[in-house]
This record gives C-alpha cells, structure tokens and sequence, in this order.
C-alpha cells in the first residue's frame, strides 16, 4: 500500500508552462510576504494581533484581504477565458486545450462565489454590524475566528489544486453525473467538494453567529424597528445561509459518498437520479444569490442615506422588502433547469414566483431614489459605486425577469446571454456594493480615508469595463452562443468577443487603480487621517474612534431611536451640549485570543488534502487533532480578561485631545 | 450605459436581418418564442429606461455644490408614494408574469404543433460528443446532422448515452435536456428551406465545444429522395455499431446508418450506462428493468 495515497511526482504539471509560471508566481508572492513579516520581526505581532485575534473587526478585515487577493486569482482566469475566447474562432484552438479551459471556467466561478463574494460580504457584516448594534464583539468570538479560518482553508486547498493534481473540469456547479467517478476520475471534483464542504461548514458556523448576535445582543434601547438597515439585510442574509447551507453540504456530501463509497445517489446506474443533484444544488443556489446581494443592499442604503445628508427614505418598506426577499428567495430556484422537462405548470408557476422577487426590489430602487431627492449629494466615491450599481442593476433586473418567462428561457438557458445577466447583477451589485462598503468603512477601520482620485479612476475603469465585456456577451447570446465553449466555429462572433476582451482589460485598469490607491493611501496616511465621524454619518459605528478600540465603545450606548448617531448629533446642535461629555469608565470584560480557529483550520486543511489523494492515516490524523482541539477549547479555565477602567479613561482622554487639536 | 442600452436595441434589430441567432428565427415556435422575449422586454423597458433617467437625473439635480435644489431632511416617509413605489414593480410583474404563464402553457415543449401535415418522429441520442438521430418511422439514422421536411412538425423523443447534454438548434426554438434513461420530449417546426446551426447548451466535457450539428430543412420531395438514398448506403445501426459509435470521440463528421435496429432506442434509454461501461452496468440493466 502506498503511504501517500494517489499523490506522486506526476500530480505536478511540470511540463504545461502557464500552469507553472502562474505557481511559481503564487510561490514567489507568498515567500515574498512571508519575507516581509519576518524581516520587520513582526511574527509576534501577526500571531498576537491577527492570526489568535477574536475581534470581529479584526476578522473582518482579514476576510476583506482573503476576497482581495481571492479576486486577484479568480480575475487571472477571467482574462484567460476572455483571450482564449477571442483568438479561438473558424479551426483556431487558441493556446488552452479544453483540459485547461474546463478548468479555469470551473476554478473562476468557484472562486468568485465562494472566496471572492461570500468572504467579502461576510467580512463586512463581520466589521460593520457589531459596530452597528452598540456592542463589544459578536455573540461567540471564537467560533468567528474559527469560520474565518475555515473559509480561507478551503481557499488555500483551491490554490494548492493549481500546483499539486488539477481542478474540476465540471464547472463551478458541479452538475451530476459528469461530476461523478465515472466521468470525472480524477482528484479535480475532489479538490471541489473538500474545499466546498470545509469552507461551507465556515459559513455556516458564521451564520448562527450573526443571527443570535443580531437577534439577542443589541445595545440597550436597540429595537428591531431601530436596527439600520444593515444590520437587517445582515440578519436576512444569516438567515439565509442558516437554512441553505446545509442543503448544499448535504449535496456535496452524497456526492462525496457516490464519489468514495460507491453510493448511488446521483450515479447514471444503480437507480441514482442526476436531477435531484441539480435541484438539491439551487435549492442552496438561488437563496446564495441573496445571501450575496442583500447585505450590499444594506451598504448602498447606508452609503446613499449618509452622502444625502438623509435619513433613509421609507424605512419600514425597506426592512419589509428585505425580508420579502429572504422568504421569496427559497421559492424561485426551479428557474435554473426550465429545460430539464417540467411540466408547464410548474415551470409557470417558478417563472411568475421569479418575477414576484422583483417587485420588493424594485421597490428599494425607488426608496433609494427618493432618499436622494430632496438631498445634498456628496459625489465621493462611495457614492459612485452605489449610483453605477442602480443604474447597472436595474439592467441585470430586467434581463433576469425576461428569462424568468419560460418560453424565452427556453432559447437563452445556458447561452452567454446567462453569463451577462449574472455578471450583470453580481459585479452590477455585490462587487460594486463591496467597493463602495471598502471605501465606505476603510476609514473607520483603519483611521485614515483612501484616495478619492484613484479610488474614482478605478470606479470608472471597472464601469466602462463591465460595459464593455458584458453587453457583447448578451447580443451574442441572441446569436446563438451558448456558454463554456473552448472554441467556436463561426466567426461573426469573433468580432464581439475581442471587444468583451478589451472591457476586460479595461476591468484590469479598475483592478490596478485599486492596489494603487491602496498603496498611495498607506504613504499619504498621515494627510489622509480622520476622526471618528469623517463622512457625516448617522449610525453607531461613527460614534466611537477610528479606528475602534478593541472594546469598540468605552460606554455602552443607549440608543432612544432610529440612526442613533445622527439623532445625538442633532441633540448636541440643539443644546450647544458637548458631544461626548467627560464620563465614568467602568472596567470591561473582553474575550482572550484563541488560537482554536487557526488550528482546527490547520487539521481541517490535513483532512481535506489527504482525503482528496487517499492519505487514509493523515484523514486520521487530522480528524483526531480537530477533536483534540475542540476539547482543548472545551475545557479551558479563562476566557475572558478585563480592560481597566484606567486604560480606558487614558484611550477616551488621548482622542478628545486628538479631536480638540 | 443608456448608451449600451441603445447600441444594445439597435445591434437587435440590425441583427435580425442577418445572423443566425435566436432573432432570426425560420419556425413558429422559434418565432412566438421571439415574440414573447420582445414583449416582455417591452413591457420592461417602460419602466426601467425611466427609473434609470430619473436616477441620474435626481442625483445630478440634488447634488450637494446645487444651491438651487431644495432640502429636504425630514422627507423620509409618504404613504402615497410608498404606495406607488409597490404597485409599479406590482403591475409591471402582473403584465410579465401574465406573459410568463400563458407563455409557458402555449409553448410547452411537450405540446404537438398543430398543422395538417403529419409530423414526423426524431429519435435524439447525445453521445461523448457528437448527437444521434434516428428517424423510426423510416428506418434509418444519422450522426451530427439533421435533415427534415419544411413545414412538417417534429416529434423529438431525446435521451443520452452519457452525461447531461442540452439539444438546442436557435432558430428553430427552444431547447431541452438529454438524461441518460429519461425521455425528454420537444416539438419543432421549420418553414423555411436552409441550413440552420444546432449545438449542445449543456456542458459536457472534453469534446462539449464540437458537439455541434448542421440542421438542414428541404423540400418533401427532397426529405423522401434523401431517404432513399440513405436506405441504400452506410451501415446499420444494431447494437454493436451503436456500442462503437457510443465510445468517447470529438468532432465527428456526418454520416449516415442504411437501417436501425428495432427497439434500439428503448434500448439506449434502459441502458443508459451499458454500453459506457459494461462492468459496472450488469446490475444496473437488471434494476432498471424491474422498474
């Protein structure tokens, strides 16, 4: 028996250059970030403050950096689909042979999904709702540092795939029964379902997080019919992933048991049926797509309140069509496979329930709009991001109601004219909503502001981009292409696809002009610095330093309505009061750092590498040191350390001082 | 981006003269199914070009440097407008979703065309990668291309020796799944002589971006004369030639089976994996039988 499973020499492509050369990159950032940490001596400091810490905003921002560099990947396939694509016309076979390209549409769309969108999303909830709610951390800090590091887990096993063995050539869905043993023997679909399930299990775990801390810790005085609306398209989306995820790991899971204990849940023998694999997967699938875009929902109603100078237009109509959208969302997914045989019927009654999603949205549209009329609009780059999304979206909108009708779904199912609705709303609405959240809370995350001109030169770049790459790909949708090609044959295509790769290109502007301000932001940092409250703003997390403190409020805020900071703010106009008059501190319990996160992801990354290659006595090793950390968790004696009263005082004396100056 | 939208609208309608796209259609189901993406995009775009204009337009006017532009913080909340803000999304969707549904029923894939010419049954088989149609009624079989009578329903009965394949030719309307041991069915019509494209929309695997097929619509009198002819030629198509055809190969050319097995058909469906991969489907064929 071989100790190592399927694992040899031969599981590395050394002989396919533009695999190697992307490794070899990927080795070289790494080292050279490694190198960094260790020539500044700063190991302590990043174990201390990062890797052990439970401070969600910590956390938060280390899901941010994830999605950051996770787009940087998913984007490289991108552009690569998009060049091959654009060469590959009449007898051409472009410079990926289907082997590869299979690869890369299947590595782009679960990267984008899951380790782009999902860990940006989450970590903005992570950063911002605690904050939000008045309160000191989320319910159970640990178990946030634990999904974190799962999540990047199974970004680590995505990219290990890239070096060691291949990836699925399935697509990012997966579909039964090509992805079975059957059709798909090698360690790719693997690579898939173990990086999915870990990562899954992450999301999960942050998702009970976040509903019982939305649910059950908000500051004293904080009634729902308070809650910004943030935090209530945070509590729809947990709510969300709480009852979706499971779906999808219990898909994956009898994939994994057909793949490695020869069940027959969705084989084509055996009696296995391959369309339960397809409605089990969007049954998670379209709930995803909300879990994705409400929290964003919630960014742009901040971003557009805030630089209106406005209270939110129709509160009450936006929480109520939040929470439409969350029940909504669980009765549309039979839209995904109209042409896989249903009877009229049904596939009538899943397209009308499709276009019923839209009216609550459409609805939070108009209440945007009017939460600008009778504004002051401040064009800053927040802003930006959230006009171009309502301009976008509501082009996304319309394309997905139109294939919400079955007949015309019937001749768009499948083509590029897919791929451009959905690229429509996920870059119209979670890249955009994420980049305006970015820029929106960097300040407060890091006490200075980015750079406006870059950060609207990179808004620019990725809006004429996304033009540009995507309405091509509807009008070639019309002409007849379907998605996933490697090559095509008719060249009046052609013309269309080298201008989606152009917008593309121009996308890497915007990417570019991103790391840019970024960099220029870190330098001018001192220029750039701001108090806690740097955009006028009107809830809770404006309230207190930037950044926060680790116990983010020296005294905990009693909230008597609706955007508490702002209604203070007006108060302390009235009176002429001092805004945060001299206090008494009182001492207060904080959660100590745990490593428990960073080392069951540590044995997690064990399980899934050596189930993937059939390293049986690793599996076991690996699932034996996750246990054994879950009891060292279980039975640790102190938990909790107190901040003295002192230390606060000194941090709340420093900043009036800071403020006064 | 009201730019896009307008080269958008105007590359439609230029197109639809000329490609071969779904704008293009050369059937009725093809055509209504045109019909209906026209209408609902209609009815959408009534609202949505408006709400678009008015945004950018609220914005521009209500922009913080305008002193002229009144404000107004504590316009937060009229009932009036909530009211309008539900029922214009509302209304839209009652228009829409009416679309949708009738839509659905009228053109369902199951449904006989109605016409006076008796239609015609075609036997659909998606293989790793190429497509086989066989013509019951006539006794033969084709691979990767499909020949039929203008102005004649057809029947197709589809299935697949393999993975999950998706028939679909643009211009004649619509598309269906192929599952291997599942009938799936769709009807399709022709009324205009040519040659018309037909591809696989449900990827595959390897081959997927060969798994094309040329559809040509002739005379009746041409369909009988290609029938005969296809009687005298090729080979037949029994279980072993089918058990050859059914192993993995890309971008097969057309070519043409004098004769089919009877049955064969029902046999592919009940044995899906069989002739994939004869030692693990022994057990399987017998299960499936029972069923």
């Amino acid at each position: 028996m071989n100790l190592l499973g399927k694992l040899d020499w031969n599981a590395i492509p050394l002989h396919q250059p533009i695999i190697m050369g992307a490794t070899g990159f990927m080795v070289l950032i790494v080292v050279a970030v490694l190198g960094f940490i260790t020539m500044k001596g700063a190991w302590f400091y990043v174990w201390r403050e990062w890797i052990t810490s439970v401070d969600h905003k910590r956390i938060g921002v280390m899901y941010i950096i994830l999605a950051l560099v996770m787009m940087l990947r998913g984007f490289s396939d991108a552009i690569m689909m998009r060049a091959q694509q654009a060469v590959a016309a009449g007898g051409a076979q472009g410079y990926l042979p289907p082997e590869h390209f299979d690869q890369i549409f299947s590595a782009h769309g679960t990267i984008m999904i899951f380790f782009m969108a999902m860990p940006f999303v989450v970590g903005l909830m992570n950063f911002a709702v605690p904050l939000q709610l008045g309160i000191r951390d989320v319910a159970f800090p640990t178990l946030n540092s634990v999904s974190f590091w799962l999540t990047a887990s199974g970004a680590l096993l995505i990219n290990v795939s890239l070096a060691i063995g291949e990836f699925s050539k399935a697509g990012w869905t997966g579909y039964t029964p090509l992805s079975e043993l059957q059709f798909s023997p090698g360690v790719g679909v693997d690579y898939y379902l173990w990086s999915l399930q870990i990562s899954g299990l992450g999301t999960l775990l942050a998702g009970i997080n976040f509903v019982t801390t939305i649910l059950k810790t908000r500051a004293p005085g904080m009634s729902y019919m308070r809650m910004p609306v943030f935090c209530w398209t945070a509590l729809a989306t947990n709510l969300l992933i709480v009852a979706a995820f499971p779906i999808l790991t219990a898909a994956l899971a009898m994939l994994l048991l057909d793949r490695y204990l020869g069940f027959h849940f969705f084989t084509l023998d055996g009696q296995g049926n391959q369309m339960l694999y397809v409605n089990l997967f969007w049954v998670w699938g379209h709930p995803e797509v909300y879990i994705l875009i409400l929290p964003l929902f919630g960014v742009f109603s901040e971003v557009i309140a805030t630089f209106s100078g406005k209270p939110l237009f129709g509160y009450r109509s936006m929480v109520a069509a939040t929470m439409a959208i969350c029940v909504l969302s669980f009765l549309v997914w039979l839209h995904h496979f109209f042409t896989m045989g249903a009877s009229a019927t049904v596939n009538g009654f899943f397209g009308v329930m499709t276009m019923i999603i839209a009216v609550p949205t459409g609805v939070k549209v108009f209440n945007w709009l009017f939460t600008m009329y009778g504004g002051r609009v401040r064009f800053s780059v927040p802003v930006l991001w959230a006009i171009g999304f309502m301009v976008t979206f509501v082009i996304g909108g319309m394309t997905g109601v139109l294939m919400a009708v079955p007949p015309a779904d019937f001749q768009l199912h499948n083509s590029v004219f897919l791929i451009a609705h959905f690229h429509n709303v996920i870059i119209g609405g979670v890249v955009f909503g994420s980049m305006a959240g970015y820029n929106y809370w960097f300040p407060k995350a890091f006490g200075f502001k980015l750079d406006e001109r870059w950060g609207k030169a990179s808004f620019w770049c990725w809006f004429t981009g996304f033009y540009l790459a995507f309405m091509p790909l509807y009008l070639l949708g019309l002409m007849g292409m379907t998605r996933r090609m490697q090559h095509y044959d008719d060249l009046s295509w052609q013309p269309w696809l080298v201008l989606a790769m152009v917008g593309t290109v121009i996308i890497l502007g915007g990417i570019v002009c991103q790391v840019v301000q970024l960099v220029v932001s870190i330098r001018n940092r001192d220029k750039l610095r701001v108090s806690g409250d740097p955009w006028d703003a009107r809830t809770l997390e404006w309230a207190t330093a930037s950044p926060p403190p680790a116990w983010n409020f020296a005294v905990q805020p009693r909230v008597s309505g609706i955007d508490a900071l702002w209604s203070s703010k007006q108060r302390a106009l009235a009176t002429k009061g001092d805004l945060s008059p001299a206090r008494v501190y009182e001492p207060i319990e904080m959660p100590k750092n745990s490593a428990t996160g960073f080392v069951s992801a540590f044995f997690a990354v064990v399980i899934g590498f050596a189930m993937i290659w059939h390293i049986w006595w690793m599996a076991g090793l690996g699932v034996f040191g996750a246990f054994m950390t879950l009891l060292a968790f279980a039975f640790r004696r102190h938990t909790e350390f107190e901040v003295p009263a002192e230390q606060i005082a000194r941090f709340e004396r420093a900043r009036q001082a800071g403020v006064a100056a | 981006m009201r730019y896009g939208l307008l080269i958008l609208a105007l590359t439609s309608v230029a197109l639809g003269g000329c490609s071969e796209g779904v704008l293009n259609p050369k059937g009725p189901i093809a055509g209504a199914e045109r019909l209906i993406l026209f209408n609902s995009l209609g009815i959408m775009l009534a609202i949505v070009i408006p709400t678009i204009l008015a945004t950018l337009a609220v914005a521009y006017w209500f922009r913080a440097s305008n002193w002229r532009a009144s404000y107004q913080p504590d316009f937060t909340y009229s009932g009036r407008l909530e009211l309008l803000v539900w029922s214009i999304p509302a209304m839209t969707v009652l228009l829409v979703g009416g679309v949708a549904w009738v839509g659905a029923h009228d053109l369902d894939a199951r449904k006989p065309i109605y016409s006076t010419a008796t239609p015609i049954t075609v036997q659909v088989v998606s293989l790793d990668w190429k497509w086989l149609f066989i013509y019951p009624e006539q006794g033969i079989a084709s691979v990767n291309q499909l020949i039929v009578p203008v102005g004649t329903p057809i029947s197709f009965e589809l299935t697949s020796s393999t993975v999950m394949n998706s028939f679909f030719v643009p211009q004649l309307g619509g598309q269906i799944y192929t599952m291997s041991g599942m009938v799936t069915h769709l009807q399709l019509q022709a009324d205009h002589p040519g040659t018309y494209p037909g591809l696989s929309a449900m990827f595959s695997g390897d081959g997927f971006a060969d798994m094309r097929f040329t559809v040509d619509a002739v005379s009746d009198n041409r369909f009988a004369q290609w029938v005969r002819e296809t009687h005298d030629t090729g080979p037949v198509l029994d279980p072993q030639s089918y058990a050859d055809l059914a192993k993995p190969s890309k971008a097969m050319a057309p070519y043409t089976y004098r004769a089919v097995a009877a049955d064969l058909f029902s046999g592919i469906v009940n044995t899906a994996s069989a002739a994939y991969n004869q030692s693990q489907s022994i057990c399987s064929t017998s299960q499936r039988a029972e069923r």
